[in-house]
């Protein structure tokens, strides 16, 4: 298998820019708006994110392409790809309780919600809709997990100054935040078209 | 012990009081994905009707079975089962509206709500209260999308259900993504709002 680092470049660039995953796809918004609040649940967030997205986007592109496709069963990829990611999750989540309990106790409830988001099954989703091959598909999770992250943190810079600033009593808390959400989204779109695939 | 809410409480409890979209701001995703169209939101609606009612009545009837250290796979399992049925039953009968939100039935999967109302109430009421349970929060689900999908289409395309009613474009950032967003926001505003003005609520919204 040879790979190819423009094409794998592009990947990356146009999963985390052009087809953000918040902003133009509006997926993970559940946990987007949920830790968006404070910088530093929005770093560590994003740092954990990251991570379980690139491997649970090479572990179900093995999973599919060694054994689901031999085998015929490509229709249960919903359940089955949930299954790898939720397995996953669950030993991070174990493993982060005994390595690191401080960051665990801030995002423990997320990190247990990260099965529920949506990205994290969209990506093996897209990739096995693609058919992207197995750096690719590295590579669109990386990818989808930074467009994730910066999506977060921007986000949280503006909440944080939010936090200050004098809004009427009915938008407080997440109407505003959506509004802002909708905002960035707008500014998202100068990005399409960027490059093309 | 906490008296039992009677069953009819218990539905409305989930179309009004813990609304997912507007009051617990949570399965945002597809509330903002697919409601460009009214269609397009009905249709995820209806799909979100099934799944949760028909979870919620799975999990409820096998909650004495389930160890607790497993629950999380095994909610995702019965979830994805449900899913997979819907999936299938639409890509078969409703092609046009398939293309369009394909992926985002398939993302039910990971609706929080739908996993949390399993965690919550069904995996510690009986049937019937968690068959009820399920059926008012998908309604609630559904009565949101129409609500939001309503305004969008309307505003950002001039036409309801595919027919033209404005006769022209008056809005066209209401069906682009940024859209989606405010109209969400400008929406859970007027919730809030009512919820201050008439039942004296404090507005601040949602678990986040």
């Amino acid at each position: 298998m040879e790979i190819e680092f423009g094409k794998l470049l592009e990947l990356i660039i146009a999963a985390s820019l052009i087809n953000n995953f918040v902003f133009t796809r509006f997926l993970g918004l559940c946990i987007f708006f949920g830790v968006s609040r404070k910088m530093e649940t929005a770093v560590g967030m994003s740092i954990t994110f990251t991570t379980v997205m690139v491997v649970s986007a090479a572990l179900s592109w093995v999973v599919y392409k060694k054994i689901m496709i031999p085998l015929d069963i490509t229709f249960l990829k919903i359940i089955i790809f949930i299954g790898i990611v939720a397995a996953f999750v669950q030993s991070a989540d174990t493993i982060m309780k005994k390595v690191s309990p401080a960051l665990y106790y801030k995002l423990g409830v997320y990190l247990a919600l990260i099965t529920t988001n949506c990205i994290i099954l969209a990506v093996p989703l897209i990739n096995a809709g693609e058919g992207y091959n197995l750096f690719e598909s590295i590579a669109f999770g990386l990818g989808s997990g930074l467009g994730f992250a910066l999506a977060l943190v921007i986000m949280a810079s503006i909440r944080e100054k939010l936090e200050l600033a004098d809004v009427p009593l009915p938008f407080r808390g997440l109407p505003i935040a959506f509004i802002t959400a909708g905002l960035i989204a707008l500014a998202f779109t100068g990005f399409s078209g960027l490059i093309t695939l | 012990m906490i008296k039992p809410k009677s069953n009819r409480e218990i539905f409305l409890n989930g179309i009004f009081g813990e609304n997912t979209i507007f009051r617990m701001a949570i399965s945002l995703c597809p509330a903002i994905a697919v409601t460009n169209a009214l269609k397009n939101g009905v249709a995820l609606g209806v799909s979100v009707v099934f799944v949760q009612t028909m979870v919620n009545l799975t999990v409820s009837a096998i909650r004495k079975f389930i160890h607790p250290k497993i629950r999380i796979p095994i909610f995702m399992l019965i979830i994805a089962g449900y899913v997979t049925i819907i999936d299938m039953v639409m890509a078969t009968y409703a092609r046009a509206v398939y293309k369009e939100i394909g992926l985002y039935i398939q993302i039910i999967v990971a609706f929080a709500s739908i996993f949390a109302r399993a965690e919550v109430f069904a995996s510690k009421n009986r049937v019937v209260p968690a068959f009820m349970d399920g059926l008012g929060m998908g309604i609630g689900f559904l009565f949101a999308m129409i609500v939001i999908s309503f305004f969008r289409e309307l505003l950002g395309k001039g036409e309801l259900w595919g027919f033209s009613i404005a006769g022209g474009k008056p809005l066209l950032i209401m069906i682009l993504p940024a859209g989606g967003f405010l109209t969400v926001g400008i929406l859970m505003a007027f919730f809030n709002w009512i919820d201050i003005r008439f039942f004296g609520g404090k507005g601040a919204s949602g678990a986040a």
